[in-house]
């Protein structure tokens, strides 16, 4: 009889969200598993080669890499955890008034003023 | 109006005649699992069908023709060949990395494809923090990317990897910043509550310019979100073989295929949820007549000729445009869209305070 009762209180958006987690995991590996059991299987020792148009490897692939890609992760960042810190401020900046507008403008402003600072500093210049 | 959730107690109902109690909420849980799997496939062979047909039109041709009336069943086909291929194993790869990437982009498209409302409760997840829950979501698709170009062991893909990490992250910024635009707006994260607020009038035309500027810088980041079009460095195949994915052989690179294709979707619906009215008719306010006609076109018609069309704008766009080099790319983010929509807050803050 609980159950019943709350029943739509147990189809929660958490377990649905789990539902849906695993429909996708199930998903990957039904048809991994399947494509495994009908595809033919042959061996040779040229096939698991990694494909870099035939010529054969040469050095470790993994190794270190241009950093240019790592300064624009880290200003990703930066600007990323603004986005999560205004959005719930966004939702009921109806209520909060005038007052409050000015505090969250100087916050926005300030990192304005850090992305006009890459900027000179040519950050965002691709090299 | 009709609420979906009558069809859905319906449904429950009837299990409960045959039924016990905790049998119910196992069968319940299943079906619901069961239909999202199965319109995930349905809608991605949909769109793997309208790409190469519009694609074809685009160029003057036919596209498939062979196979069904139209060619309509060459996806099928595709499909099931893609499924009898070999999968290779590679020598020297990270076996775990390389297959929890498939796992990790197969996920996150599902994950915000559940959370899309098709119709008044008609919606698998319905989060209050909806818009947050699909941002969150769908960064964890650039985490599949890096781990299947690096687990790889293969230059091109860390190439292709690291290119689409740089883009996938700064795109992301002002794809989250035009979506703050539509919750200073409406008040509210729910994407259900959002889709309720624009009976009367569409986001887009409430908010004024901000939010046109900020449908227009959604459609562009989105896009490049989907690693498509003129944004697909990632996987140029005349520079990096076929980018992150080209170690993935069989069934495993059409799973990278199935979820580019469906990101494409998840995309084009929340902009039409967020900015077009989601499953809301258009109505005009004064003209009673017109919104009463239009009210009898069913919500989930109406959802998913917005979704083609900004479906039809992405291929458009793709199969008009030549591909950005990596810092043209990168300058049009950080140095356009993302203080263009920094001011376009700012902007919607005093437009909702003064006017």
């Amino acid at each position: 009889m609980f159950i019943k009762a709350n029943l739509y209180l147990c189809m929660t958006n958490s377990a649905l969200f789990f539902t849906i987690l695993l429909a996708a995991i199930f998903m990957v590996t039904g048809a991994l598993f399947i494509s495994c059991a009908l595809s033919p299987k042959s061996t040779n020792s040229l096939k698991g080669e990694p494909y870099e148009c035939g010529i054969p490897t040469r050095g470790a692939s993994w190794g270190q890499f241009k950093v240019g890609y790592y300064l624009f992760a880290i200003l990703y960042m930066v600007f990323d955890i603004e986005t999560v810190l205004l959005f719930p401020l966004a939702g009921i900046i109806k209520d909060l008034g005038k007052d409050s507008l000015y505090y969250i403008m100087f916050f926005f402003v300030v990192l304005i003023f850090g992305l006009i600072y890459a900027w000179g500093k040519g950050v965002l210049q691709w090299e | 109006m009709f609420h979906f959730s009558i069809v859905l107690n319906c449904v429950d109902k009837f299990l409960h005649v045959y039924f016990t109690d905790s049998c119910v909420l196992f069968i319940d849980f299943f079906l619901v699992g069961i239909f999202i799997l199965v319109f995930y496939a349905v809608l991605a062979l949909v769109l793997i069908y309208l790409e190469r047909k519009i694609c074809a039109f685009f160029q003057c041709r036919l596209g498939p023709m062979r196979v069904g009336p139209f060619g309509i069943f060459q996806p099928v086909a595709d499909m099931i060949k893609i499924l009898l291929k070999e999968v290779i194993k590679i020598n020297g790869v990270d076996v775990f990395l390389f297959r929890l990437a498939i796992y990790l982009v197969i996920i996150a498209s599902m994950c915000t494809f559940g959370a899309i409302p098709f119709d008044r409760g008609l919606h698998v997840i319905d989060f209050n923090m909806g818009v947050f829950y699909f941002l969150s979501i769908s960064s964890i698709g650039v985490v599949g990317i890096l781990l299947a170009g690096w687990a790889s062991n293969n230059k091109y893909t860390i190439i292709g990897a690291m290119r689409s990490g740089a883009q996938l992250i700064s795109y992301e910024l002002s794809c989250g910043l035009s979506l703050m635009i539509i919750v200073i707006l409406s008040g509210s994260l729910k994407l259900s509550v959002i889709v309720e607020q624009q009976f009367y009038v569409w986001n887009i035309f409430r908010g004024g310019i901000p939010t046109i500027i900020a449908f227009i810088v959604y459609l562009i980041s989105g896009h490049a979100e989907t690693n498509r079009g003129p944004f697909d460095l990632p996987e140029a195949e005349s520079e990096l073989t076929a980018g992150y994915h080209t170690e993935y052989s069989g069934i495993q690179f059409g799973f990278f295929y199935l979820a580019e294709y469906l990101n494409m979707f998840i995309v084009a619906a929340i902009a039409s949820t967020l900015f077009l009215g989601g499953w809301m008719p258009l109505h005009i306010i004064g003209w009673d007549l017109f919104n009463e006609i239009m009210d009898h076109i069913p919500p989930i018609i109406w959802l998913f000729s917005k979704i083609f069309v900004c479906i039809f704008l992405a291929l458009w766009v793709r199969w008009t445009m030549p591909r950005l080099r990596i810092d043209q790319l990168l300058k049009l983010e950080w140095k356009i869209l993302m203080p263009i929509s920094l001011v376009n807050i700012l902007f919607m803050f005093f437009w909702m305070m003064y006017l």
